[in-house]
C-alpha cells in the first residue's frame, strides 16, 4: 500500500522518492479540502497537537494550525516570549510537562539546529520539526517540491537554482536533500562567504557566478537575506547584494523562457528579489504558500495515522468496536 | 492475500443488465432526472456512477452531472489499520443544495462505507434527497443503512469475499465470489 512508515518528521535527509511522492500524492487531495465550502475533514477527530513555536514565524504557524483545524485536531499554542520558558525553565522539562497532559503531536520550530530530534528522543508524541536552527525545514522543502511538481509533473533532469544565502538556510538543505532524491539537477549560486565548504557533497553543483548558474534554469528558489549577515560581516551591503545576486528581470534573461521564481518568505524586497520579478507571472509565492496549507494536512495525517496504527499494535484494543474486516470490499 | 475464486456471480451481461435496470428505476422513482446528481463512491462507485449517468441520459435525453467521493479521511476504522491509508481526492463540482444525489457504489455489506460517505456528502451541503445505488448487496448490515436500488442480492457467509471487477479499473466486467484462505 501507498503509506509512509515514518513516527517523525525530523527533516528530509534520508527520504527516498517513494516517501517523498507518498506525502506530495496525497497533498494533491488534500488540496482539495480547502477549496470546500466547509473547510473540514474529520481524519485526526479526538487528536491533540501542540505547536510549539520558539522562533517567530507567521506563515509556518498559521499554516500548520489551520493544517491541524482542517483536519479536526485539537490544537495548542505555544509561544516561547509567554510561557515559563522566560523563567528559565528547559526545553526538557517544558516538553515533558506538556507531553504528561497527554498529547499525540508535537510541531517544533527552534533556533537550535536537532532540538526536534531531541525532542523526539524523550516523548512518546510524534514531532514535526517545522524549522530548526539552520539544520532542516521539511515541509517547506516539500512544499516547494510540490509546487514544482505540479507545474511539471515529474523534476528528474530539470534543473533548480538555489540563489542566497545557503550557509544559514534550513530552507535550502531541505529542498536540496528532496530535489537531488527525486534526480533534479540542483545548482546553489551565492556569494562565498555565504556558501558551505564541501557541500557539494550532497548531490549539487555550486556555482559562484549568478549569469552562469542560472543558464538554462528551469526554476529558481530565491533564498531569504537575513539582515544581521551584514553586522556579522558576510556581506558587504545589501545594496551590493542586490546588484550582484538579487534576482531581477535582467538575471531571468540567463534563463529558460519558462523558468519559475520561488521565495520561501517573508521577502526582502528590492534585495534578493526584484519587486518587479516578485509580482510578476513567473512568481509562484502565494501558490507555494496555498500548497503548504496542503502538504502539511498530508504530513500530519500520514504521520498521524501511522502513530495510530504502531499505538493499535502495542496497547490492548478496549472495548470498542473493532471492525477487522478486509478493506477490499467496501473501503477499497 | 491469496484468495481462492469459488463462483462468478454476475458475467459482463448481467451487470450491464443491472446497471440499466438501475438507470430505469431511478427515473420511475424520480419522475425524470432533472435535479438529480449521480455520486460515486472511490473507486469502483465511480465508474458504476458514470455508466448509470451515460443510461439516463440515453433514457431522457438530458444528461446528468456526476461527481466523486473518496471517503477515506471519514472512515471509522483508523484504529484497525495498519498505517494511513491513501486518500484520493474527492470532486463534487456542483452545488448538491436541494438536488437528489444518487449515490453509488459497488458492493453494500456493513454500511460503514455508505456511513461515511452520508457524512463526506452533507460537509458539501443540503441534499434534498439522498439515494444509494449499488451492484451488490451481501447482506451483515452493521449499522442501519438500506440501498434504494441493487443490482443483486447475494446472501453470503462473512467469511467469503465478493469482489467486483471493471472493465475502467481491472479490465474485465464480473463479480466473483472468493474464498479467505483459512
Amino acid at each position: 500500500m501507498n503509506s509512509l512508515n515514518r513516527k517523525h518528521l525530523l527533516g528530509l535527509e534520508g527520504w527516498n522518492a517513494d516517501e517523498i511522492n507518498t506525502v506530495l500524492d496525497s497533498a494533491v487531495s488534500f488540496k482539495e479540502v480547502s477549496e470546500r465550502s466547509v473547510k473540514k475533514v474529520p481524519a485526526l477527530r479526538g487528536k491533540t497537537i501542540v505547536n510549539l513555536f520558539f522562533e517567530n514565524s507567521t506563515r509556518t504557524r498559521i499554516s500548520f494550525e489551520l493544517a491541524e483545524k482542517r483536519l479536526s485536531a485539537d490544537t495548542v499554542n505555544f509561544s516561547a516570549s509567554t510561557s515559563s520558558v522566560k523563567k528559565g525553565e528547559s526545553l526538557r522539562d517544558t516538553v515533558e510537562n506538556i507531553e504528561a497532559m497527554k498529547i499525540d503531536m508535537i510541531v517544533i520550530r527552534h533556533s537550535s539546529a536537532g532540538a526536534p530530534f531531541f525532542l523526539s528522543q524523550i516523548v512518546d508524541a510524534s514531532v514535526i520539526n517545522a524549522g530548526d536552527g539552520q539544520h532542516e525545514h521539511p515541509t517547506q522543502g516539500l512544499l516547494d517540491i510540490f509546487t514544482l511538481r505540479e507545474k511539471w509533473g515529474a523534476l528528474a533532469g530539470r534543473k533548480v537554482v538555489i540563489v542566497g544565502d545557503v550557509k544559514h538556510s534550513r530552507v535550502a538543505r531541505s529542498n536540496i536533500h528532496g530535489l537531488v532524491a527525486l534526480d533534479a539537477e540542483v545548482v546553489l549560486c551565492g556569494p562565498p562567504t555565504l556558501m558551505p565548504v564541501g557541500i557539494e557533497s550532497l548531490g549539487v553543483k555550486v556555482e559562484t557566478n549568478l549569469p552562469r548558474a542560472l543558464e538554462g534554469a528551469d526554476a529558481v528558489n530565491v533564498l531569504r537575506i537575513q539582515l544581521e549577515r551584514q553586522r556579522a560581516g558576510l556581506l558587504p551591503s545589501l545594496d551590493e547584494y542586490a546588484r550582484v545576486w538579487g534576482i531581477d528581470n535582467r538575471a531571468l534573461q540567463y534563463t529558460s523562457p519558462d523558468c519559475i521564481v520561488m521565495h520561501p518568505g517573508p521577502m526582502n524586497r528590492g534585495v534578493e528579489i526584484a519587486q518587479d520579478v516578485a509580482d510578476g507571472d513567473r512568481a509562484v509565492i502565494l501558490e507555494q504558500v496555498t500548497n503548504g496549507l496542503a502538504v502539511r494536512m498530508a504530513v500530519l495525517y500520514l504521520i498521524g495515522g501511522a502513530e495510530m496504527a504502531r499505538d493499535d499494535e502495542t496497547t490492548e484494543t478496549s472495548g470498542g468496536q473493532v471492525n477487522a474486516r478486509p478493506k477490499t470490499q467496501e473501503a477499497a | 492475500m491469496n484468495i481462492r475464486t469459488t463462483a462468478t456471480l454476475m458475467e459482463p451481461d448481467q451487470i450491464r443488465r443491472a446497471v440499466k435496470r438501475i438507470a430505469h428505476e431511478i427515473v420511475e422513482r424520480n419522475r425524470g432526472v432533472d435535479g438529480l446528481i449521480v455520486v460515486g463512491i472511490r473507486r469502483r462507485g465511480v465508474p458504476l456512477a458514470e455508466r448509470i449517468a451515460g443510461y439516463l441520459e440515453q433514457i431522457e435525453g438530458q444528461s446528468v452531472p456526476t461527481g466523486i467521493l473518496d471517503i477515506t479521511l471519514y472512515r471509522d476504522d483508523f484504529q484497525t489499520i495498519t498505517s494511513a491509508p491513501k486518500v484520493g481526492r474527492t470532486e463534487i463540482n456542483d452545488d448538491i443544495h436541494e438536488r437528489v444525489v444518487i449515490l453509488v457504489d459497488d458492493v453494500l455489506y456493513t454500511g460503514r462505507t455508505v456511513r461515511a460517505a452520508l457524512d463526506e456528502l452533507i460537509d458539501f451541503g443540503r441534499p434534498g434527497r439522498i439515494q444509494l445505488a449499488v451492484l451488490v448487496d451481501r447482506g451483515h448490515r452493521e449499522i442501519p443503512i438500506k440501498a434504494d436500488y441493487v443490482g443483486k442480492n447475494v446472501p453470503t457467509n462473512e467469511g467469503e469475499i465478493v469482489e467486483v471487477h471493471l472493465e475502467e479499473v481491472d479490465g474485465c466486467d464480473e463479480v466473483i465470489l472468493a474464498e479467505k484462505p483459512a
